[in-house]
Order: structure tokens, then C-alpha cells, then sequence
């Protein structure tokens, strides 16, 4: 059997990080009693125009930038029409033709074989990227047939951020989209929290025979985590190997990812193919964006946008934090991909590493195999750590004074995670695991169990 | 040149427009006609112009909350609602295919 080329790309729709809407000023904000964050423009009232909100389109120049693309200096916003209950206006304000952002790229590691020691970087180039409204939300209630809706969605500044099929499986994309998910909260333009629909993926899957052209791909909604994000895309992989083995075919379809069961299904027949009769927004011109060199003289600077200078203000991103945590203290790549993926623990670590002396190549340890484990074990944040780093350096520092063993380090480690306020110090005493540091003592005891196994000794004493 | 039963029967399901008879549909055509004067001009080499108010400057608004808090006066205007929310149907209700509806398009 000729072997299958999977292939996989991303469309990737990230919620603005902003106070107000994209196209007017009602509140962004993710739980609130229905309706009460709609403004009339929002509800599509007649005689509303929509007004551009700047935190919007710096949020998508800042992503842009740190996503390596070219940014447009001017970018046009169209409208791209269709009918649902939650899109009240009947059409969406995107950017079809001219999107802000082009050409960029992401890099994103994975490990070979599930072996943390060896990590192998992949790229995915952007195609684009472009500022459009979210539309509002549908319960429905099958039960009465009919469907509740909320507007207060509606509006919502999103940056579609689209990956070109570069990817070849589920770990791969779920990896890109964790990297993406990070360099976006890193900005700030996004919380970029899935389980609150600030970041919605969804998957083009195609497969073909090495050498002949793409497939036939099927579009992947409904994917609501990261790890399903990976079961949807293998499922769908192996779903349409299967079809083309047993000689069916695939169809152009949406398919919708059935978390319970693991599986793909195909989503109900939209009216067939869809024309969005996308037309240029003739409510707003297009967006101009400046830099150092064509910044206008003479305009309100509330009114300008330089690409300069929000390059300049650009945070380390993650890539660039991993590499000066290996730097700086030593410690192996894979070390700081689980210090930066856990929020707060690189934070974590280096508090403990200035509150002790213990080398931070041995601290590293102590965070990534016993903190983070019990972390785990227990469903907590590190915020939400019973041990702070003052108690974990405290203990680090009776470990490196060899006051203790580090067998008695994890012993009083387990005393600490109850949280009942205990120093190290005291745990110690309490359970009496100080080492033993005086030599006569020492030689007393060994000389105790020699003699209390004398014919053991006599057979183990080498020549 | 006409327009296709097609292409009509392809916009009144996505307009949702109503061609009614032969009157509308004859304004159709008289209206594409007369867009397809532009057609005469040659456009080569020119940036195409979508709106007067391309050059106009794109007013950029601050991001503080100024709107919203009107929940009673939106749901005023809705035949239904359920607890401060819209109702609507389950799902959208598709226009009949043309051999199940009564348009005038049947008879072309």
C-alpha cells in the first residue's frame, strides 16, 4: 500500500484583549447577564456606523510583528454575508481583500517520540492576518425548537490568524496553536483562553499519495482544547485513509469533532456551498498605518499608529524568554519549554534560584520533578501552590548546607505540600532528619552494625 | 443578454429577494445592463476606486467602554423573547427549492 502525505492547516480565530468592541463602545466581557453588553450598532439598529477601536488594530499590528509578517500600511475592511440568527446585520465586517498582516511565519518544537530530551523545530508560515467581528451566540433549545439569542458577543474585535498547510498531524498542529496560544498571551493581544472561546481553531485535513496532488480536504469545527485539537486531526487523518482504501471518496465537507466520541461527524448540510457576495465596507476607508519614515507631521497623534514604535515596545517572546532562562542559568532546552508552559512557574523557579545558594541546574530538578509533579497530581496552578518559593528555597538551603539528605529534603517536601504553615526547619526537628555531621558518632554506628553482622561482613569483604 | 432561471433562483435564496414577475426581473436586467457601461472604459494599469471616502482619514476610537446597559429598550422591538433573550428558530429556515416554491420563476 502506497503510503499517505497527511496534511493539515489552521484557521485560528483569537478574541481581542480590549475594554470595548471592535466597531463600537459597549463592554467586552465573557460572563454577563444576556444582552447587556449590546449597543445599538451592535444590534444592527438602522442609522448606526461602526468606529474603529485603536487597542483593535494595535493588538493586530503587535501579533503581526511578532508573527514575523509584512504588515499592510493600508488594509481595507469588506463585508461577507450571510444569514444566522446571531449575525444580526446579516453580514460580517472582515478583511477579505487586504487583511493587515501577510507572509509570516511561526517556529514550534516537539519532542521525537514522546522523549523530553530531544526536541525538533518545525515552521508553519502564516498566510495572514486580519481584524473581523465575532458574531453573538445561539443556545439552542431543542426541546421548544427554537433558538436563544445573546448578542453580547456580537461585535467583539477577533484576529483571524490563518496557518498554511504545513503540518502534518495532530501534534503538530496542537503544538503550533500551544506556541501561538503562548506568543499571544506573552503580547497581551489575546488571554487566548480556549474554554472561554478566546481562541477557536478550527482544522483543514487533507491526505494524498506522494507525488500526486492535494486532496480532497474537510473542513474540522467544534474543537474546544488543545488535546482535542490533536484527536480531531488524527481522527479525521486516519478517517479519510480509510474511506480512500476501501476505495470511497471524501467529500468537501464541515465536519464537526464529537469530543465524547472521539470522532469526527459531518455537520448538517448548510444550504450547500456558500456565497458570502463579499463587497468593500463602504462605511469605513481603508486603514492607514504609519512608521518612522511616513509618520505625517501634522496629525493628532491619537490618531496614528506606528509600526515603529510598537515594535520597538514588543515583549521578549517566548522563544527568545527560553533561550535566556538556558542561558542564564544553565539548564537543558526541554527545561525551559516546561518552565514557560506551566503560567507562572519560570516566575517560580527563579524566585527559588535567588533564595538559595543550590546551583540552578539542581533546582531545576527540584521544580520541574517535585513541584510540578504534586502540581499535577493535585489539578493546581502554580499560583495556587501550597509550597511558595521562600519555603522551597528555605528547604533547598538545608538540602545544600548538608543539613539534611535529599531523601529527607522529599520527606519534608511531602510535610510542606500539607500547607500547615511549618518551616522546613521545624519540619526537620519534628521528625528528626538532620544528618548526622559528627564523624565519631558516625564511626560509632557503623561499627554498631558491623558487629551486629559479623558473618555477613566476614563473606562481603571483597580481596 | 438574459438572466438564467439559474442565477435568479441562486439570488432569491441568498438575497431573499422576492423578483415577483417579469416586471422585476426585466428591472434587473435593465439595472446590470446599465452597470455594464463601465465596461467601456479601459481601466489598464488603474487602482481600483471602492468608495469617495478613500481618502478620507479612518477615525481610530479610543477603547473605553461608552455604550451597552440598554437590554429593555433592545428586546422592545422583539416579538419574542425569553428571559433577555431573542428567539429565534431552530435553525434557518432555507427557501423551498424552486420546484416547491410559488414564484413566477416556475413557468420560465
Amino acid at each position: 500500500l502506497a503510503p499517505w502525505i497527511p496534511v493539515v492547516g489552521l484557521e485560528i480565530h483569537a478574541q481581542i484583549s480590549s475594554n470595548s468592541k471592535l466597531f463600537s463602545g459597549s463592554q467586552v466581557q465573557f460572563a454577563a447577564p444576556p444582552n447587556s453588553l449590546v449597543s445599538f450598532f451592535d444590534a444592527s439598529l438602522p442609522g448606526t456606523l461602526p468606529v474603529l477601536n485603536r487597542r483593535c488594530v494595535e493588538a493586530a499590528v503587535m501579533t503581526g510583528l511578532a508573527l514575523n509578517c509584512s504588515i499592510n500600511k493600508k488594509s481595507l475592511f469588506d463585508r461577507k454575508h450571510y444569514f444566522y440568527a446571531d449575525l444580526p446585520a446579516g453580514y460580517q465586517i472582515t478583511q477579505q481583500r487586504v487583511p493587515i498582516a501577510v507572509n509570516g511565519s511561526l517556529s514550534y518544537s516537539l519532542c521525537i517520540d514522546n522523549k523530553m530530551s530531544q526536541m525538533v523545530t518545525k515552521t508553519v508560515r502564516i498566510k495572514q492576518i486580519q481584524l473581523e467581528q465575532d458574531s453573538g451566540k445561539s443556545l439552542h433549545d431543542d426541546t421548544r425548537s427554537q433558538t436563544l439569542v445573546d448578542l453580547n458577543r456580537a461585535g467583539v474585535g477577533l484576529m483571524e490568524v490563518v496557518m498554511e498547510p504545513d503540518m502534518c498531524c495532530g501534534e503538530e498542529a496542537a503544538a503550533a496553536v500551544r506556541e501561538l496560544q503562548l506568543i499571544l498571551q506573552t503580547l497581551g493581544s489575546s488571554q487566548a483562553v480556549m474554554a472561554e472561546g478566546q481562541l477557536r481553531v478550527d482544522a483543514n485535513v487533507s491526505v494524498h499519495h506522494p507525488g500526486e496532488p492535494y486532496g480532497v480536504r474537510t473542513e474540522v469545527k467544534n474543537i474546544n482544547s488543545i488535546r482535542f485539537l490533536a484527536k480531531a486531526v488524527d481522527y479525521e487523518i486516519q478517517r479519510q485513509i480509510e474511506e480512500l482504501e476501501n476505495g470511497g471518496t471524501i467529500l468537501n465537507e464541515t465536519r464537526a469533532f464529537d469530543s465524547k466520541l472521539g470522532c469526527t461527524v459531518p455537520m448538517r448540510d448548510k444550504e450547500g456551498k456558500q456565497d458570502y457576495r463579499f463587497m468593500p465596507e463602504p462605511n469605513l476607508p481603508p486603514l492607514i498605518l504609519y512608521d518612522a519614515k511616513s509618520l505625517p507631521a501634522n496629525m493628532n497623534h491619537q490618531q496614528v499608529i506606528n509600526i515603529d514604535w510598537i515594535h520597538e515596545r514588543l515583549p521578549d517572546l517566548p522563544s527568545v524568554k527560553r533561550e535566556k532562562l538556558v542561558e542564564q542559568y544553565g539548564i537543558l532546552p526541554e527545561h525551559s519549554f516546561t518552565l514557560l508552559n506551566e503560567d507562572g512557574l519560570a516566575e517560580f523557579f527563579e524566585s527559588v534560584v535567588n533564595q538559595t545558594q543550590m546551583k540552578p541546574k539542581k533546582v531545576i530538578g527540584w521544580i520541574l520533578n517535585d513541584l510540578l509533579s504534586y502540581l499535577k497530581q493535585h489539578s493546581l496552578t502554580v499560583k495556587e501552590s501550597p509550597v511558595s518559593s521562600f519555603l522551597l528555597a528555605d528547604l533547598l538551603n538545608l538540602l545544600e548546607k548538608k543539613e539534611i539528605s535529599s531523601t529527607a529534603a522529599k520527606r519534608v517536601l511531602a510535610e510542606l505540600w500539607k500547607g500547615e504553615g511549618k518551616t522546613p526547619l521545624e519540619i526537620v526537628k519534628e521528625q528528626k532528619l538532620e544528618l548526622l555531621q559528627d564523624q565519631k558518632e558516625l564511626e560509632q554506628i557503623c561499627q554498631a552494625v558491623i558487629d551486629g553482622q559479623e558473618n555477613e561482613v566476614i563473606m562481603m569483604v571483597p580481596r | 443578454q438574459q438572466v438564467s432561471v439559474e442565477v435568479l433562483d441562486h439570488l432569491e435564496h441568498l438575497a431573499l429577494v422576492d423578483f415577483r414577475d417579469s416586471e422585476g426581473v426585466e428591472r434587473l436586467q435593465k439595472a446590470i445592463q446599465f452597470a455594464d457601461q463601465l465596461q467601456e472604459v479601459n481601466t489598464d494599469g488603474v487602482e481600483p476606486m471602492d468608495s469617495v471616502l478613500e481618502d478620507r482619514c479612518l477615525y481610530l476610537r479610543e477603547d473605553d467602554v461608552t455604550e451597552g446597559n440598554c437590554t429593555k429598550e433592545l428586546l422592545e422591538n422583539a416579538r419574542e423573547k425569553v428571559e433577555e433573550y431573542f428567539v429565534a428558530p431552530p435553525g434557518n429556515i432555507p427557501l423551498p427549492k424552486l420546484e416547491e416554491r410559488e414564484t413566477f420563476l416556475q413557468g420560465s
